[in-house]
C-alpha cells in the first residue's frame, strides 16, 4: 500500500487512512459486533416466530419443544453482546503522541476485525438457525418423528456463530495498546 | 432473487403459509378414502366425515341426508378457510390469492347465463353457483341479452371485465356461443394469472407456471375433444388455446387440425409428460382422460408443497380441496344410488 510506505505523502488515500485514529476503528468494531449480531438474531426469530406461530394453530404440540430454534437465534445476539463486552474492556488511553505509531494502529485494527468478524459470522448464523428453524415447525406439525433429525441441523447451524466468536476473541487478544 | 426468499418471505407470508400447511395436513388420506368407501349410506359417511375437519360442518344437518348437502358444507369449509386466508393476506399474496376465484366467477357467470337461456330461475340459479365466484350484481346477469349489454351492465365492475376484450359481440347468446365465451374468458384469465405469476419470480413463478401449463394444455386437449364434429371451425378452434404452455405453439397448430381421438393421442404422445398419461389409456378409450389428468394434476399440486417460501402452496391447496370434494361427491353418489363397485372408477387419491 503506498500510503503506509510513504508516511510522509500527506494527500495519498493511504494517509489520509492510516490518519484516522484507532478508536475509530475501535468504537466501530464495537458496535458492529453488537448491532449486526443482534440484526441476525432478529431476522433469525422472525423467520422462525412467524411460522411456529401458524403451524402451531393447527397442531398446538409443537410450540414448547420448537422454541428451542428461538432460543438457538437468542444465543447469537448473546455472543455479540459477549465480544462486546470484551472488547470494550480492550480500550486503552494512549497518549497522543503515540496515537498513530504501529502499536496503535494495530491494536485498533484487531478490534475492528473482531467486531467484524463476530458481527456478520453471527448474521448469518441467526438467518441460517432461523430458516431452518421454520422448516423444523412446519415438518413437526406434520410428522412429529422429524424434529429431532432437524434439530440435529440446526445444532451444526448455531456452531457457525461459534467459530465467529472465538476467532473474534483470538483477534482480541492481540489488540495490545503501547504503553506510556 | 431466487433463492432468497427464504429471508424476507415470512415477514408478510410466514403466518399463512403454516397455516394453509396445516390445512393440508387435514385432507383426506387414501385410509380416509378406504373407510368412505366402505359406508352403506350417507348417515354412515356423515359418521366418517366427523371425525375429519369437516365435522363441525355437518355435525347439525338433519338425518335425511342429501348428497348436495354434503357437497355444499364442505364446500363450506373451503370458502371459510379461504376467506380467513384472504382477510390476513397483504400484497401481492392478497392479489394472488383474489386470482384464485376469478375462475369460479366465470364459471359462476356461465351457470346463470345458460340457466335463464333455458328460462331457469334465477334464485335457484343463484343457490347452484359457486360460494367463491359471487359478487355484487351476479343476479342481473339474467337480464343481458346478448355479449355485449352483459358487459356494459355486470362485467364491467367486476375483476373479469379486461377479460372481455376478446369477445365483445353483438351476437344473441345460445349455447355455442357461450361455451366459446367460457372459454375465452378462461383462456384470458389463465393468460394474466400466467403473467402475473412471472412477475412475481423466484420459486412461485417457477411452480405456478409447471401448474398453469398443465391447466393451458388439459384446456386446450379438452377444447379439441369437446368440439370433434361440431361446427367450431379450425381457426375458432385454434382461438381458444392459451398462448403458453408446452403445447404451445406447435402442438397447437396439430392438435387445431385433429379430426378424431386417436389423432389427438398421436399429437399428444409426442409430448413425454402426456405421453405417459395417454399410454395408461388403451385405443379407443376416452373415458378414462379425466381420471388420468386429474390424477397429474393431484400429483404436481403435491409436489408444490415439497418447497417452502412461495405462494403457490395456496393455489394447490385449494385445487387439492376441490378434488377432494369432486371425491366426496362421487362417494356419496355411489354409496346412495347402490353402485359401490363403480366407486373406485373416479376417486382420485391424493396421499
Amino acid at each position: 500500500m503506498s500510503g503506509v510506505v510513504a508516511l510522509g505523502y500527506a494527500s495519498s488515500w493511504g494517509a489520509a487512512l492510516v490518519r484516522i485514529s484507532p478508536y475509530t476503528f475501535s468504537a466501530i468494531g464495537i458496535a458492529i459486533s453488537i448491532g449486526v449480531s443482534v440484526l441476525g438474531a432478529a431476522w433469525g426469530i422472525y423467520i422462525t416466530g412467524s411460522s411456529l406461530i401458524g403451524a402451531a394453530i393447527e397442531a398446538p404440540r409443537i410450540t414448547s419443544k420448537n422454541l428451542i430454534s428461538v432460543i438457538f437465534c437468542e444465543a447469537v445476539a448473546i455472543y455479540g453482546v459477549i465480544v462486546a463486552i470484551i472488547l470494550q474492556t480492550k480500550l486503552e488511553s494512549v497518549p497522543s503522541s503515540k496515537m498513530y505509531d504501529a502499536e496503535s494502529l494495530r491494536a485498533g485494527y484487531a478490534i475492528f476485525a473482531s467486531g467484524i468478524i463476530v458481527g456478520f459470522a453471527n448474521l448469518v448464523c441467526g438467518l441460517c438457525v432461523g430458516i431452518i428453524g421454520s422448516s423444523c415447525a412446519l415438518s413437526d406439525a406434520q410428522n412429529s418423528t422429524l424434529f429431532v433429525k432437524i434439530l440435529v441441523i440446526e445444532i451444526f447451524g448455531s456452531a457457525l456463530g461459534l467459530f465467529g466468536v472465538i476467532v473474534g476473541i483470538i483477534m482480541s487478544a492481540q489488540a495490545t495498546w503501547p504503553t506510556k | 432473487m431466487y433463492g432468497f426468499e427464504a429471508l424476507t418471505f415470512n415477514i408478510h407470508g410466514g403466518y399463512l403459509e403454516a397455516i394453509v400447511r396445516g390445512h393440508r395436513a387435514g385432507l383426506l388420506t387414501t385410509a380416509d378414502y378406504n373407510n368412505l368407501c366402505q359406508c352403506e349410506n350417507l348417515d354412515d359417511i356423515k359418521m366418517h366425515l366427523s371425525a375429519t375437519k369437516y365435522g363441525s360442518y355437518l355435525q347439525n344437518e338433519p338425518s335425511p341426508l342429501h348428497t348436495t348437502t354434503i357437497v355444499e358444507k364442505c364446500t363450506l369449509k373451503l370458502v371459510d378457510d379461504y376467506k380467513h386466508m384472504l382477510c390476513q393476506a397483504t400484497e401481492p399474496m392478497s392479489t394472488f390469492l383474489e386470482y384464485i376465484r376469478y375462475g369460479h366467477m366465470i364459471d359462476n357467470v356461465v351457470l346463470i347465463v345458460t340457466g335463464t337461456l333455458h328460462e331457469r330461475d334465477v334464485q335457484e340459479l343463484l343457490e347452484k353457483c359457486h360460494p367463491l365466484g359471487m359478487f355484487d350484481s351476479i343476479a342481473t346477469l339474467a337480464v343481458a341479452q346478448n355479449m355485449r349489454e352483459l358487459y356494459r351492465l355486470v362485467l364491467v365492475d367486476t375483476p373479469l371485465a379486461p377479460y372481455f376484450s376478446e369477445c365483445l359481440t353483438s351476437e344473441d347468446l345460445d349455447d355455442m356461443n357461450i361455451e366459446i365465451m367460457r372459454n375465452t374468458l378462461y383462456k384470458a384469465y389463465l393468460e394474466d394469472f400466467y403473467k402475473f405469476c412471472q412477475k412475481l419470480g423466484g420459486a412461485t413463478s417457477e411452480i405456478m407456471s409447471d401448474l398453469l401449463a398443465f391447466e393451458a394444455d388439459r384446456r386446450a386437449v379438452n377444447i379439441t375433444i369437446n368440439s370433434i364434429g361440431t361446427e367450431l371451425t379450425r381457426e375458432d378452434r385454434k382461438k381458444l388455446y392459451s398462448n403458453f404452455g408446452l403445447l404451445y405453439p406447435y402442438g397447437h397448430e396439430e392438435l387445431a387440425i385433429c379430426e378424431d381421438i386417436d389423432q389427438v393421442r398421436g399429437v399428444m404422445e409426442k409430448y413425454p409428460p402426456y405421453q405417459a398419461i395417454f399410454s395408461k389409456m388403451s385405443y379407443g378409450e376416452s373415458q378414462m382422460l379425466d381420471k388420468a389428468f386429474y390424477e397429474e394434476e393431484v400429483r404436481r399440486l403435491c409436489l408444490a408443497f415439497e418447497q417452502q417460501f412461495h405462494y403457490a402452496v395456496f393455489f394447490a391447496y385449494m385445487r387439492l380441496r376441490e378434488q377432494e370434494i369432486r371425491n366426496l361427491m362421487w362417494i356419496s353418489e355411489c354409496v346412495a344410488q347402490n353402485q359401490k363397485s363403480r366407486i373406485h372408477d373416479s376417486v382420485v387419491y391424493m396421499f
